[in-house]
């Protein structure tokens, strides 16, 4: 097989203009970015299925596109197995966040966390728990777009790609820096339509060739896989009782990391109200659902049209089943678009995840600890810009040092930090009476070190010829993903540590914390222009 | 912009002490408890009886059903189900039973700022 697949110049041509369109949109979204509220939260002007549909976007990463196609196609079931749990998460931020956090805050998570307890340090913490995040959800996007490069656009040396993933971060700074959320959340919004609409478009095409049937299919993909194991779980996770357990682990950091992004905590702050951000987990529950849905028939038409081996045998391995199975659907325009499409998702992944970052950078660091509240009107909006380009930067080349390494650890990184450093502090806080600063403190910061530590001695970071660094060998935990030791850890010693706190917090703040998140009094609605 | 605490616009006439020990606001967070508690406890179980499945008892999963649909797939697909019954169900359930005790405490709460 060739180094690549389809025609790269149509490729550069459909995802030129993509860029175009949503450059446009971008500018013309700018034009009233004017205060905090208008830069980090839109003017909290989106309404719900908007809002919901640019939470899916946010979510819908290159990682859940190709990635779950690919593990679909080469694991069969165990890669529907992992959609699954990206999927149920939702429901912890349905039912327990997204109401309550849109009630009680105004741009950043550290808002709600710190309501009711002493602000400076809790705010600290809270914002270095969002980089840290943000930073490798980051590292994740970039660095997937060199592996992209090479199979969609034929540029196989590391120069090469390093230069794309270069462009790629130069474009999302400019997308930032002018959209601000409103131009971001247009992007997403135009992205997750596309990425659903190509999708469904696929889906429909690898139905109809099996004359809809879904049983056709998957005994098609067994026939061309050779073997009905696809069909169950345990080709992947199911080796030995330590990848059994190691599956566990990733089940509970993804259902449990989703609700804890910042990312996507941001965006609640987008809608003007409770009931609209209840409305955007709602559309964006059903949008991901069906995305999901899609990517089970796209991994199984994969397997069935190409085959698994041939797919990892391609440049990209995994991650090319998706644009394998477009072209050999629809020939180079299809593969085009796709690639197209998937080269957008990074792009807007990528800007969501930045904002969030500044956001928190210039809004709970900046504005609230270092000038204490007294920051210059306009100043906290000039520092968040400036830390989109420092923030860009790092991501451009991190992502250029990481390419070519595991990435996928690093997503599941991030979900196990979000869900071990946030999601304790942010339960306690909103149904917790007595919880207080140094639970809050404890559990953050547990969670944080606790997850880090437990990766870099995982056989992800060292031991195995896959691990970052093959050649050393400090890999005494076992399990590549830590959350099922560094969430449970998380919960038990902001426990622990609120309840060794002798002076209580103020409790005037907790009735008023309660009585908003619940009823909405004073939450901030949309700005007028 | 950028004050200290999100806390500045609707103090300091609402007091929030007294609505929280209202019994119209405990009936609200008792209403709300109930519902979000259990349903989510319940979900996350049957996730994680989902995740156990597959990884203890793949024979299992692997039962044939009807032509090359097995009982893991099928309990996946009703993974997918329940959780959008479920976020159905919560959505019925808060626009009746409880964003309209949130709006009555709400407006009541506001009643003497101009809007």
């Amino acid at each position: 097989m060739d180094t690549t697949v389809g025609n790269p110049i149509l490729n550069i041509a459909i995802f030129g203009g993509f860029v175009l369109v949503t450059l446009i949109i971008v500018f013309r979204a700018s034009r009233n970015n004017k205060t905090a509220a208008d830069y980090y939260a839109a003017g909290r002007s989106f309404s719900g299925p908007q809002n919901g549909t640019a939470i899916a976007g946010d979510y819908l990463s290159a990682a859940s596109f190709l990635g779950i196609c690919g593990a679909i196609a080469l694991n069969g079931y165990d890669g529907f197995l992992y959609s699954i749990g990206f999927l149920v998460a939702w429901l912890v931020a349905l039912l327990l966040v997204a109401e309550l956090l849109r009630n009680t805050g105004r741009f950043t998570m550290a808002d709600v966390l710190s309501f009711r307890l002493k602000q400076r340090p809790v705010r600290i913490a809270a914002a270095t728990t969002t980089l840290v995040v943000c930073f490798f959800y980051l590292l994740a996007q970039m660095s997937g777009a060199g592996g992209l490069v090479s199979l969609l656009l034929g540029i196989p040396d590391k120069l090469g790609q390093g230069i794309v993933i270069a462009v790629v971060g130069a474009l999302m700074i400019i997308y930032v820096l002018v959209g601000g959320m409103k131009g971001t959340t247009w992007v997403q919004i135009v992205k997750a339509f596309l990425l659903i609409v190509g999708a469904g478009v696929m889906t429909i095409w690898v139905l109809a060739l099996n004359g809809f049937n879904l049983s056709t299919l998957l005994e098609h993909a067994v026939q061309t896989a050779g073997t009905a194991d696809i069909l169950a779980p345990g080709k992947k996770y199911g080796v030995s009782d330590v990848t059994r357990l190691d599956f566990l682990s990733l089940g509970l950091a993804l259902v449990l990391g989703t609700a804890a992004l910042p990312h996507v905590l941001m965006r609640f702050y987008t809608v003007p109200t409770a009931k609209e951000a209840r409305r955007s987990v709602v559309w964006a529950i059903w949008l991901i659902g069906i995305f999901y849905l899609f990517t089970l028939v796209l991994g199984y038409g994969a397997a069935a049209l190409i085959g698994p081996e041939a797919i990892a045998a391609a440049p990209g391995g995994a991650n090319s089943a998706a644009p394998l199975l477009a072209f050999a659907l629809g020939g180079p325009v299809l593969l085009g678009l796709i690639s197209a499409i998937a080269f957008a998702t990074i792009l807007a992944v990528v800007a969501g995840l930045t904002i969030a970052a500044a956001a928190s950078f210039a809004h709970d660091i900046y504005a609230s600890v270092w000038k204490k509240g007294k920051a210059e009107p306009g100043s906290e909006v000039k520092v968040a810009r400036r830390t989109v380009v420092v923030i860009g930067l790092v991501a451009i080349a991190g992502g250029i040092l990481a390419n070519g390494q595991n990435v996928a650890f690093l997503v599941a990184l991030a979900f196990a930090v979000a869900a071990a450093a946030n999601l304790p502090t942010i339960v306690y806080s909103l149904f917790w009476k007595r919880f207080n600063t140094r639970g809050a403190l404890w559990s953050m910061y547990t969670g944080l070190v606790s997850s880090i530590l437990l990766i870099v001695f995982s056989p992800v970071v060292s031991g195995g010829p896959t691990a970052m660094i093959p050649v050393a060998d400090f890999d005494v935990f076992p399990l590549s993903n830590p959350g099922i030791i560094s969430i449970p850890l998380a919960f038990l010693v902001g426990w622990i540590a609120t309840l060794t706190q002798r002076t209580p917090e103020d409790p005037a703040k907790q009735s008023e914390m309660e009585v908003r998140s619940l009823t909405g009094i004073g939450a901030e609605g949309a700005t007028q222009h | 912009m950028g004050d200290e605490a999100p806390t500045s616009i609707a103090e300091p006439e609402v007091d929030f002490v007294g609505i929280q020990h209202s019994e119209r606001f405990q009936n609200l967070k008792k209403r709300h408890r109930s519902f979000v508690f259990p349903v989510l406890t319940l979900a996350l179980l049957w996730y994680f009886a989902y995740v156990l499945l597959a990884g203890y008892a793949p024979d299992f999963m692997a039962t044939p059903v009807f032509g090359a649909v097995n009982v893991g797939l099928l309990i996946g697909l009703g993974q997918v189900a329940t959780t959008f019954i479920v976020t159905m169900v919560y959505v019925w359930y808060a626009n009746k039973k409880l964003d309209p005790i949130a709006e009555e405490i709400r407006d009541d709460a506001t009643k003497g700022e101009v809007r």
